[in-house]
């Protein structure tokens, strides 16, 4: 069967109960989108399908038919979303494990609602971060969507941009 | 795609695969490959052997470039960017020139443990090594300088030094680390106790909100954690262990299986645990699981969460030689007291959940054993390689992986090393990952420890405390994984927090008579160290019974904590600072209500005020206020943010489902049964700093074991009524 990956023909002989997620890591080979469940619950493994976010180890190949998937690899060639570069400014991530998944669920919350409510992000943003980020999430998409400046959320923390090293 | 074995450790990737994806791994991450992918240099690239370097802990290339050698674990609490900013503090340095890379166990060993401890558990990742390393910084420092002063013959005195940039005063010279560093790593180091470190009041780089050094690759997909390893030729494995724990494997059907798509083998790893080898890991999971087993349960099979329950409620009635602390009469005091005080608690079992499940790494080849591990102690999973192999230290090397998530699970416990050690000798030269599945991972961890506690307070006519009796009944950690550090069947370590002395974790209050003890009560489950490990249900325990002191004695929470902490400055410090930044004096809005706790662990002092509001039986919790005084502050936006991490875990545990016992084995399987905080949970989160420059406290775990008590403390101003048994929908609340 063929899938379409970040805007590339993939033909993958695989099982059709092989969830979307198993296909992506181990026979495309790109682990930027991560296992953390497999029933749906956490995020880790969000990409979009037609634009749209999914939990891939919960959708099987054989449902993909000619959907187009962008995974984490291809929101941008070097960091340059606005939700990348929010998260890299306030250090969002701890671990970083569900990150991928964070980043890919905030970007779909901005593209469909790019002025986004705390009360939007409360609903969009049900991803499970174990290392606690939340905070930090809430304040990437603040910066990411231009409602707060960078240095106006670092000063919450007692920091400014020029103190960061 | 092509990678070809160019040296032991080093492998280089040729050309990249259809879809743009990078196969990366095996020892060194090639820089170059990450700079292909769009990622930053992997600052946790092993060190490599031999390489040119000023003393251990730094490597300064000709183009300035200042390689720093962590030890510790990273798992994203900031350990790596902390001691990096300690030595380029000492060495002085340019921070934009720094890149750090982490030392093996292997080479450790190999070097008489050049590097110290590997362990990053107990939060003393940092408190712990700083003063070597910090030596170790100051004394790279010395030998670049002096090299430089040899080099122009010009006394030492002359020259300054400022990033990097060595300038001879007198005549203006210059010249740079880069330029002197091989001449300076033939100088003798000076005696490291010879040196004056600096005042950590006149930091300028340590103890600034440096942006971690490691964030960039976390943001696209190409940081690669353990369980996202590929190399060539590798197998994959997933995992499965007799449900109840004690149990063993009778049979198994190999033949089932044998036949399935990729599927190259079942092993058995020992008598309770079998793996199927395929592929891929999907292919190898579906595989385990339609492998039938045949289980022999053993005698816990009959045991559920009730009996469990019923044997530490019989422990706090029971009588014995129980006591770690004994400060005059405690009973006696209590129930000559004008007023008596008495409630009972309970906290359940936890799951440590990392995010990335349980995995390792091992390939074998002829007498040299390696693995790749996200593991919180390098040396820990490199003696369960020797062991589970039966090959020397010497023969065996560990790569260690930044972890997702640590909370503990990845530490004292190396089963994950050994069950892919074992499964890696049956395939002979061939790299086998095994991954555990979730719910493997979740029914087979080292779970928080079970406990209730028995409180008894006595007050006088005038509320003030006479006596105090805490009676903890519940199971050891030490039982579990260190029983040779239990004495006479007493387990100290089950007490933490409410020590008579410090300095790591000292119960904040002085009573006139004081009775603490622990009646050990084991199962069958294994339990182990969950961040904040004991301080969890003795914060609780504590800090929600001062709150029902306080009520019984008809004074504020914080003025009758006050009175008994007058010996007690530091935790005093840490209670006032939080108080007086949540305005605790002012009152709130209608419908809100204040709780406080304050508790000490990992050598620092941690205070919090909740304040929330209860609509029916949904408690919103609408923020929280922390202080904290860690001695030192190494980067304070860091602290901050581990403040912030440990607020999730915390609110999870005291409002989400338990993890239970139901014939004999785990009831919960995954995260639709035991549920994690998201974020529409979270409360604005603020902390204030205290640090007092006299003592190195941790930073990872310290706030936790106040989060729980301080809401649960709201939640009864909000009720009136006390909240007792944890989670709280047992109190039949839950969090909006």
């Amino acid at each position: 069967m063929q899938l379409n990956i970040n805007g590339q023909i993939h033909n993958v002989d695989v099982e059709p109960n092989m969830p979307l997620l198993w296909a992506i890591r181990e026979v495309i080979g790109l682990t930027g989108t991560k296992y953390g469940c497999g029933v749906a619950q956490c995020g880790a493994c969000t990409v979009y399908m037609n634009g749209e976010p999914v939990r891939s180890c919960s959708v099987p190949v054989s449902a993909v038919g000619a959907t187009k998937i962008t995974t984490i690899e291809s929101l941008s060639k070097d960091n340059s979303h606005p939700v990348q570069k929010a998260w890299i400014a306030l250090d969002v991530p701890q671990c970083g494990y569900c990150q991928s998944g964070q980043v890919m669920a905030a970007a779909a919350l901005l593209k469909r609602t790019p002025k986004p409510t705390d009360a939007d992000i409360d609903n969009a943003m049900s991803n499970i971060c174990r290392c606690g980020t939340y905070q930090k999430i809430r304040d990437g998409i603040h910066v990411a969507s231009g409602q707060k400046t960078l240095a106006e959320v670092l000063a919450q923390y007692q920091a400014s941009p020029a103190t960061r090293g | 795609m092509t990678i070809q074995n160019t040296s032991r450790r080093d492998f280089i990737i040729k050309g990249s695969i259809a879809g743009g994806g990078l196969m990366l791994g095996i020892g060194a991450l090639p820089e170059f490959a990450l700079a292909q992918s769009g990622g930053a240099y992997d600052q946790n690239s092993p060190m490599k052997t031999g390489e040119p370097e000023i003393n251990a802990w730094v490597s300064i290339k000709p183009d300035d470039t200042v390689y720093i050698r962590i030890a510790r674990s990273e798992m994203g609490q900031g350990t790596r960017t902390g001691l990096a900013q300690l030595v380029t503090e000492e060495l002085e340095c340019n921070w934009k020139k720094v890149k750090t890379q982490s030392a093996t166990p292997g080479q450790s060993l190999a070097r008489k443990r050049v590097w110290g401890e590997h362990g990053t558990g107990g939060s003393r990742g940092i408190r712990i090594s700083e003063d070597y390393v910090r030596r170790g910084a100051a004394a790279a420092r010395i030998m670049l300088v002096q090299a430089a002063a040899n080099q122009w013959n010009v006394p030492v005195t002359e020259l300054k030094v400022d990033k990097g940039v060595i300038t001879h005063v007198p005549t203006g010279r210059k010249t740079t680390y880069g330029k002197v560093a091989e001449l300076a790593s033939t100088l003798t180091p000076p005696d490291p106790q010879s040196i004056t470190l600096k005042d950590p009041r006149k930091w300028t780089v340590a103890g600034q909100p440096y942006a971690r050094i490691d964030t960039a690759n976390k943001v696209n997909g190409t940081k690669v954690y353990g369980a996202d390893l590929q190399m060539p030729g590798m197998l994959c494995a997933s995992v499965k262990s007799c449900p109840v724990f004690g149990g063993k494997i009778v049979s198994y059907d190999e033949a089932k299986v044998k036949n399935l798509r990729g599927v190259k083998g079942v092993v058995q790893i020992d008598d309770a645990t079998v793996a199927v080898v395929a592929d891929t890991w999907w292919r190898a999971n579906t595989a385990l699981n339609a492998l039938p087993i045949v289980w022999n349960e053993g005698k816990a099979s009959n045991v559920s969460q009730g009996d469990i329950d019923q044997m530490l409620r019989a422990g706090l009635d029971e009588q014995g030689d129980f006591w770690q602390r004994k400060v005059g009469d405690a009973p006696e005091v209590i129930n000559s007291s004008a007023k008596k005080v008495e409630a009972i608690y309970y906290t359940p079992y936890r799951a440590h959940v990392t995010m990335e499940p349980m995995n390792a790494t091992v390939k074998i080849s002829g007498d040299r054993a390696e693995a790749w591990v996200p593991t919180q102690n390098g040396e820990g999973s490199h003696a369960a390689l020797s062991e589970a192999t039966g090959i020397p230290l010497a023969n065996c090397e560990v790569y260690k992986l930044d972890s997702g998530c640590g909370l503990g699970r990845r530490g004292s416990t190396q089963d994950f090393v050994t069950y892919a050690a074992k499964v890696a000798m049956k395939f002979p030269g061939v790299p086998v990952k095994v991954l555990w599945s979730r719910e493997e991972d979740m029914t087979h961890d080292y779970y928080h420890p079970i406990a209730m506690a028995k409180m008894s307070a006595g007050l006088d006519a005038g509320g003030n405390v006479t006596g105090m009796h805490i009676k903890v009944a519940g199971q050891s950690i030490n039982a579990t994984l260190a029983p040779s550090a239990i004495k006479d069947g007493k387990d100290e370590r089950q007490l933490q927090g409410l020590y008579e002395k410090g300095p790591d974790a000292q119960l904040g209050y002085t009573f006139p008579a004081l009775l603490t003890e622990y009646v050990m009560k084991n199962t069958h489950v294994p339990v182990g160290p969950w961040r904040g490990v004991n301080t969890n249900q003795n914060g609780i325990f504590m800090e929600c019974f001062m709150d029902e002191c306080a009520k019984a004695a008809g004074k504020d929470p914080v003025k009758f904590r006050q009175a008994v902490m007058q010996s007690h400055p530091k935790h005093l410090g840490v209670l006032n600072a939080a108080a007086q930044k949540a305005n605790w004096d002012k009152p709130l809005p209608a419908g809100t209500y204040r709780g406080v706790a304050q508790f000490m662990g990992y050598a620092s002092y941690s205070a919090c005020v909740a304040e929330v509001s209860v609509d029916g039986n949904v408690v919103h919790v609408k923020r929280l206020v922390f202080a904290l005084n860690s001695g030192h502050v190494v980067n304070p936006y860091l602290t901050r943010e581990q403040i912030e991490g440990s607020v999730a875990m915390a609110l999870g545990a005291i409002f989400n489902p338990e993890i239970t016992v139901e014939n004999g084995r785990i009831k919960q399987q995954n995260l639709d049964s035991y549920p994690m905080i998201k974020l529409a949970s979270t409360p604005r989160i603020e902390t204030v700093l205290v640090p007092t420059y006299d003592f190195w406290g941790g930073v990872g775990e310290p706030t936790i074991c106040v989060v729980g008590p301080a809401v649960a403390n709201a939640i009864s101003a909000a009720i009136g009524r006390p909240v007792r048994n944890f989670p709280l929908y047992k109190e039949g609340l839950s969090l909006a």
